[in-house]
């Protein structure tokens, strides 16, 4: 625009772009900051979160697992890479959630008003939910070798599951921003994404073997990126090849970052027209 | 900078059906202070939001500090404040910490953040508070941390939107002392309020908004001016008195507005006026029950305005 052509002595581009960077990245971390801090002083969501991965795993491990036969393995060992994708896929309804309360309560009004980088309230919602998500799996590690689980392929491989996980988390709790900043309501938020990711957890590999559901069903629900995640988790903790699975569940996460995070940015700068 | 540091012309904005803004335009010039009044839904949060940036216009143009607010929104934030109904600051974080959070964002350092956080937290009342979650602060706290909110970075512009809606006296009072000792300062402020005693005690000049249009502009003392400079108000006891009341006063040349059976006249003669009134009643009608004469605040000149009746 021409105010800006008029502004006195304009720095170097690659100058503008650098501090532009490191001020998006500062912003970043405040707001991150932040969003921890606000969850740590709701520990009853936190708990809550946890609750329900724990349940499943008593559920499958004890009550349903006597009755799911997978060839070659303990059921336990087989359950729990299913288990660390649902806890994050469900974590990511906490983006959701937290976003929309943001745009209920009005701070997001206010964050819009300052001259901060405007990613930074989206990256820095994400950031937290991350760290979030890492506390909660840690915990279901802890609960896994309660219940029996060995890991079979050792730490290294386990390791790897997990960062395949964390990634993934991430990687949709960008979707659910977008959800979050259109629903200036935490319980509709909810409400819209549970269904969602019921669909995708129940129809993988995550509880029972693929195998064992219908012709049609098996379409869908091996060409999803919950299914490819677990596929790929169960290769590096179980043992076996598994680059072709990780690298199919990384371009799963990989593309759905760039989409979500694309998809979630313009709705943020669209907020107000 | 030009002289108006706030600037609007023809403003629309429609939320589906509703057409909030109307073409509403105002300037306030710098330094001084503008009370946007009107009731609600007549525009006041939708003007505000898009003069704070966070809204875009479906038509029309603002500026702030020569700024456009939607092409140059960016360099318009560090030059703006924003407090009031629907600016929020965060119920889990400290006073303390809500300042500091709110000042780094804003684009003051680290350092300069902290000692600024004590500085506004001292200076609205909040010391003792500081170090306590928001959420259990009451009505009038919240209120003023969120106006020291929109203070970190010095704003030469701020916007307050219904900053006193809720409050108890007292804190509206500590609130308006807060507000004149910013506009002593040098700050433009733009106040929004459905309070007419608010824009009377704060605002330099008044802009009356009724569905999303100027419906008038003065300084408080030219609206009530030009509503009259006294108000008599006739009560008749019985609607068929004031009705002959009504009649009588008509023929004699004044302007009588009945309700029931009162019957209100606007002067601009003064009360000796009400000797006449008295005399082109005599004989025609019954003498009235009680008479009061007082001076017009700007809820006459609001409801004559809002409610479509002609201002004297």
């Amino acid at each position: 625009m021409s105010t800006i052509a008029a502004a006195p002595r304009q720095p170097a581009a690659s100058r503008v772009w650098a501090s532009g960077v490191t001020d998006a990245l500062s912003d970043t971390a405040d707001v991150a900051w932040r969003n921890l801090l606000t969850q740590l002083r709701t520990p009853q969501a936190l708990v809550f979160a946890l609750i329900q991965p724990v349940i499943f795993v008593l559920l499958f491990r004890y009550a349903f697992g006597g009755a799911i036969h997978v060839p070659g393995t303990n059921y336990v060992d087989f359950l729990m890479p299913g288990i660390f994708a649902q806890t994050v896929a469900f974590g990511a309804v906490g983006t959701a959630v937290g976003l929309s309360g943001d745009l209920r309560t009005g701070i997001l009004v206010r964050f819009r008003t300052l001259p901060m980088a405007r990613i930074a309230v989206l990256a820095g919602r994400t950031a937290a939910d991350l760290a979030r998500n890492l506390l909660v799996v840690a915990v279901m590690i802890g609960v896994g070798f309660a219940a029996g689980f060995r890991s079979p392929n050792g730490a290294g491989g386990l390791l790897a599951a997990l960062g395949l996980v964390v990634a993934f988390g991430y990687a949709i709790s960008w979707g659910f921003a977008s959800l979050g900043l259109r629903v200036s309501d935490p319980e509709a938020a909810q409400a819209a994404a549970v269904p969602v990711l019921f669909l995708l957890v129940f129809t993988s590999a995550a509880f029972v073997p693929s195998s064992a559901m219908p012709g049609w069903l098996q379409a869908f629900g091996t060409h999803q990126p919950v299914d490819a995640l677990v596929n790929a988790e169960r290769a590096l903790i179980l043992g076996g090849p598994a680059a072709h699975d990780v690298l199919i569940s990384l371009a799963w996460s990989g593309g759905l970052l760039v989409v979500f995070a694309l998809l979630a940015a313009r709705t943020y700068a669209r907020m107000g027209r | 900078m030009s002289e108006s540091a706030v600037e609007a012309y023809g403003l629309r904005k429609a939320f589906g059906e509703v057409q909030a803004l109307d073409g509403l335009s105002l300037a306030v010039p710098t330094g001084s202070v503008l009370g946007l009044l009107g009731p609600n839904g007549s525009g006041k949060t939708t003007t505000v939001s898009i003069l704070a940036t966070s809204l875009h216009p479906d038509a029309g143009r603002a500026t702030v500090a020569g700024l456009d607010v939607v092409t140059d929104a960016a360099r318009v934030r560090r030059v703006i404040g924003l407090a009031g109904q629907f600016a929020a600051v965060d119920p889990n974080l400290t006073g303390r910490e809500n300042l500091r959070l709110i000042g780094r964002l804003s684009r003051v350092d680290r350092r300069q953040a902290r000692v600024r956080a004590d500085e506004l937290l001292d200076s609205f009342g909040l010391n003792a508070a500081a170090g306590r979650l928001v959420r259990g602060y009451s009505g009038g706290m919240r209120r003023r941390l969120d106006v020291a909110a929109a203070l970190l970075h010095r704003p030469p512009v701020l916007f307050l939107d219904e900053p006193t809606t809720g409050l108890d006296p007292e804190s509206r009072f500590a609130l308006w002392d807060s507000v004149r000792d910013l506009a002593r300062s040098g700050t433009t402020v733009l106040l929004t309020t459905q309070y007419l005693e608010e824009a009377d005690a704060l605002a330099d000049q008044v802009v009356i908004i009724s569905a999303g249009r100027v419906a008038d502009t003065g300084t408080p003392a030219e609206l009530k001016a030009r509503f009259g400079t006294v108000l008599f108000h006739l009560d008749f006891g019985r609607q068929e008195a004031a009705q002959a009341a009504d009649t009588a006063l008509a023929s004699a040349g004044y302007r009588p507005q009945r309700d029931g059976a009162g019957i209100q006249v606007r002067s601009a003669a003064g009360s000796g006026e009400l000797t006449g009134m008295l005399r082109a009643l005599d004989g025609r009608a019954p003498d009235p029950v009680s008479v009061a004469i007082r001076e017009p605040t700007l809820d006459d000149v609001f409801l004559s305005l809002t409610r479509g009746g002609e201002a004297a």
